[in-house]
């Protein structure tokens, strides 16, 4: 259940070479076969990976607009980044997003799958019904739903209003924005939940029944064995919803008519991307954003990586 | 012959243990109604929004905004006529058209690119394999955002905006390595004695990829077309980006247009709009949702 993502292993692949000339042979067949079945692939990573990303760092040090010729600018696409406001709003709105939302959702996500993780029948329809809105939610129709749901007088402000909350509705209100957008990823809880209730099938009944011949209550049985025995899967959960979270840009889309307000409240970093990039043209600085998002990324990472030592727990086999 | 004797001590016990057995029975089946209140309860609360949507669309617009209830009170099709009667001139069926397109182009794409892609990285060995297949599970990790103006760059180039071409050459070559390493781990836990039986009796790896690896990782390749299907259908980005003129418009993007240019409180044709372009995701869910829930999890914990 370990999710180290190892090289495929080149042991016991081939099959006993008898002398040395006839393994070279079937060696070298193997490699141009390899290759051969590896091109489409080879192909679209140097075109359309290892190229651009290349390309993109050049452009991240020039100014370019896509029609002249792009002039060598040195660091001053990102000196123009640190004094940026609406950059360093950008910057404001998605670390919020990141920093609440992901916590959030997986904490419902493990909730839910602790409570389908029993006895009872039917887990399979609940299983599917909860994995719904993943499937859906990042689409431009559910953007449209969520808004019309928090709209004035919408269906959520009347239930607001029958518990005494005021009226308005979350649409216009900057403050507002985030707690729906955060809202909206929560509901998404259906992807990390159905990974998290594979691993919970995996851990022993025998742990818990020794746990509680000890004399271990519930909330010991979750923090002394759920979660160690769960870390590996709440470490994968954790990386990639957070990887995910950072690159959101369909609903803020969406949900601000590709405006990015009210009051620049869902100005996430990607949208802004877009708006220097595609709408202004200023490839250049949009690189030089993309860049700082891929450092950053990979900062967290390797922090996340790193940081697992201390609290991801491998049972002895690796698989 | 042994007289029956009647011995009225474990009669007594036999009635306890009735007893406790049937208090234990009543305290499961307590605890299963609790269970399952419990979990309907978040169930409604997660589907309403989906459920609202969809009785929206067949509402009038009055009776959306403010309207909680899930019962349509005078329910008709006239939101439906109104989105299918399209956009601009261009009817709703050719963005249909277009999103199938690109859909299928997809699929297709992905299917053949990426099973060919794995079917080296998990049963060949050549220098530089594991390289690659680290490159490889790299650019899962890697924001996509740092290609795309580059990519642009190049189309723009080429005059290949306004087409199809930047949406589905990656499918095509394998751009997406969440298949790849889908498909890779479910060809590593295939049998190997099978291909190599197949290489004593001199099949090549074309042969071996073809008539024994493809039929079996057939799940795999169901559960990788779903999911390419069904992305290609939500995805907006790509389109926004490289769609330019109505014609060649898929239905997110046509979907966008028409909120932007029905007027401000015309909810319900947005509805239905949205309901209309969700349908086949909402058809392969029913369809599939098995798949779709255990490839995620398997996707998620071999390794």
């Amino acid at each position: 259940m370990t999710m180290t993502i190892s090289t495929p292993s080149r042991a016991a692949e081939q099959p006993a070479a008898a002398t040395p000339s006839r393994r070279k042979r079937t060696f070298g067949r193997d490699t141009r076969a390899g290759y051969a079945f590896l091109a489409p692939w080879l192909l679209g990573f140097f075109l359309l990976t290892a190229g651009p990303m290349v390309a993109s760092l050049y452009l991240a040090f020039t100014d370019y607009n896509l029609f002249g010729a792009p002039s060598f600018v040195g660091l001053d696409n990102f000196r123009r980044l640190l004094t940026d406001p609406d950059y360093l709003q950008a910057w404001k709105v998605t670390g919020t997003y990141v920093v609440l939302g992901t916590p959030v959702k997986l904490i419902a996500a493990l909730a839910v799958a602790m409570l389908l993780n029993t006895r009872f029948r039917g887990k399979g329809f609940y299983r599917s019904a909860f994995y719904l809105p993943s499937l859906v939610g990042a689409s431009v129709s559910i953007a449209i739903v969520w808004k019309a749901m928090f709209i004035d007088k919408g269906p959520v402000d009347t239930i607001q209003q029958f518990f005494g909350a005021p009226a308005g509705g979350w649409v216009g209100r900057p403050e507002m924005t985030m707690p729906m957008l955060i809202l909206l990823t929560v509901w998404q809880f259906g992807a990390p939940m159905v990974i998290f209730l594979a691993g919970l099938k995996q851990i022993p009944v025998q742990l818990y029944e020794a746990a509680a011949v000890d004399g271990a209550g519930p909330w010991r049985k979750f923090t002394r064995i759920t979660i160690p025995m769960l870390s590996p899967v709440l470490f994968f959960n954790l990386l990639l919803e957070t990887i995910h979270a950072f690159q959101i840009f369909n609903s803020a889309y969406i949900i601000s008519s590709g405006t990015g307000g009210p009051a620049r409240s869902t100005l996430f970093y990607t949208l802004y991307l877009y708006f220097r990039g595609f709408r202004d043209f200023q490839m250049g600085y949009a690189s030089a954003m993309a860049w700082v998002l891929v450092v950053v990324i990979g900062i967290v990472t390797v922090i996340f990586f790193r940081s697992s030592r201390l609290w991801v727990h491998y049972s002895g086999e690796s698989r | 012959m042994s007289t029956v004797t009647f011995d009225p001590s474990t009669a007594v016990d036999l009635a306890t243990s009735a007893k406790l057995h049937q208090q234990a029975q009543a305290r499961l089946r307590a605890k299963a109604v609790v269970f399952h209140v419990l979990v309907l309860v978040v169930v409604a609360v997660v589907l309403y929004p989906a459920l609202w949507m969809v009785v929206s669309s067949f509402k009038p617009s009055s009776d959306i905004v403010g309207n909680v209830s899930l019962w349509p009170t005078h329910g008709s099709f006239a939101n439906f006529r109104k989105a299918l009667g399209g956009i601009g001139g261009v009817s709703f069926w050719t963005f249909f058209q277009n999103s199938v397109i690109l859909a299928v182009g997809s699929v297709v794409g992905i299917t053949v690119s990426c099973s060919v892609t794995a079917y080296a990285f998990a049963r060949i060995s050549f220098p530089g394999r594991n390289v690659f297949f680290v490159l490889m599970i790299g650019t899962l990790l890697l924001p996509f955002h740092v290609v795309i103006i580059p990519q642009y760059i190049v189309f723009n180039t080429l005059g290949l905006v306004n087409t199809y071409v930047p949406l589905l050459i990656g499918k095509f070559l394998a751009a997406d390595a969440f298949f790849v390493f889908l498909m890779v781990q479910f060809m590593r836990n295939l049998p190997r004695e099978l291909d190599e039986a197949a290489r004593i009796d001199g099949a090549g790896h074309v042969r071996i990829f073809t008539s024994i690896m493809l039929p079996l990782m057939k799940p795999a390749l169901v559960t990788s077309s779903i999911f390419a299907f069904i992305w290609s259908w939500n995805d907006f980005f790509g389109p926004l980006l490289y769609l330019k003129s109505p014609q060649f418009y898929t239905l997110p993007i046509a979907l966008r247009l028409f909120v932007d240019q029905t007027s401000v409180s015309d909810y319900g044709a947005q509805m239905a709009m949205a309901v209309l372009a969700l349908v086949p995701v909402l058809l392969f869910f029913l369809v599939f949702q098995r798949y779709l829930v255990e490839g995620v999890a398997t996707q998620g914990l071999k390794g």
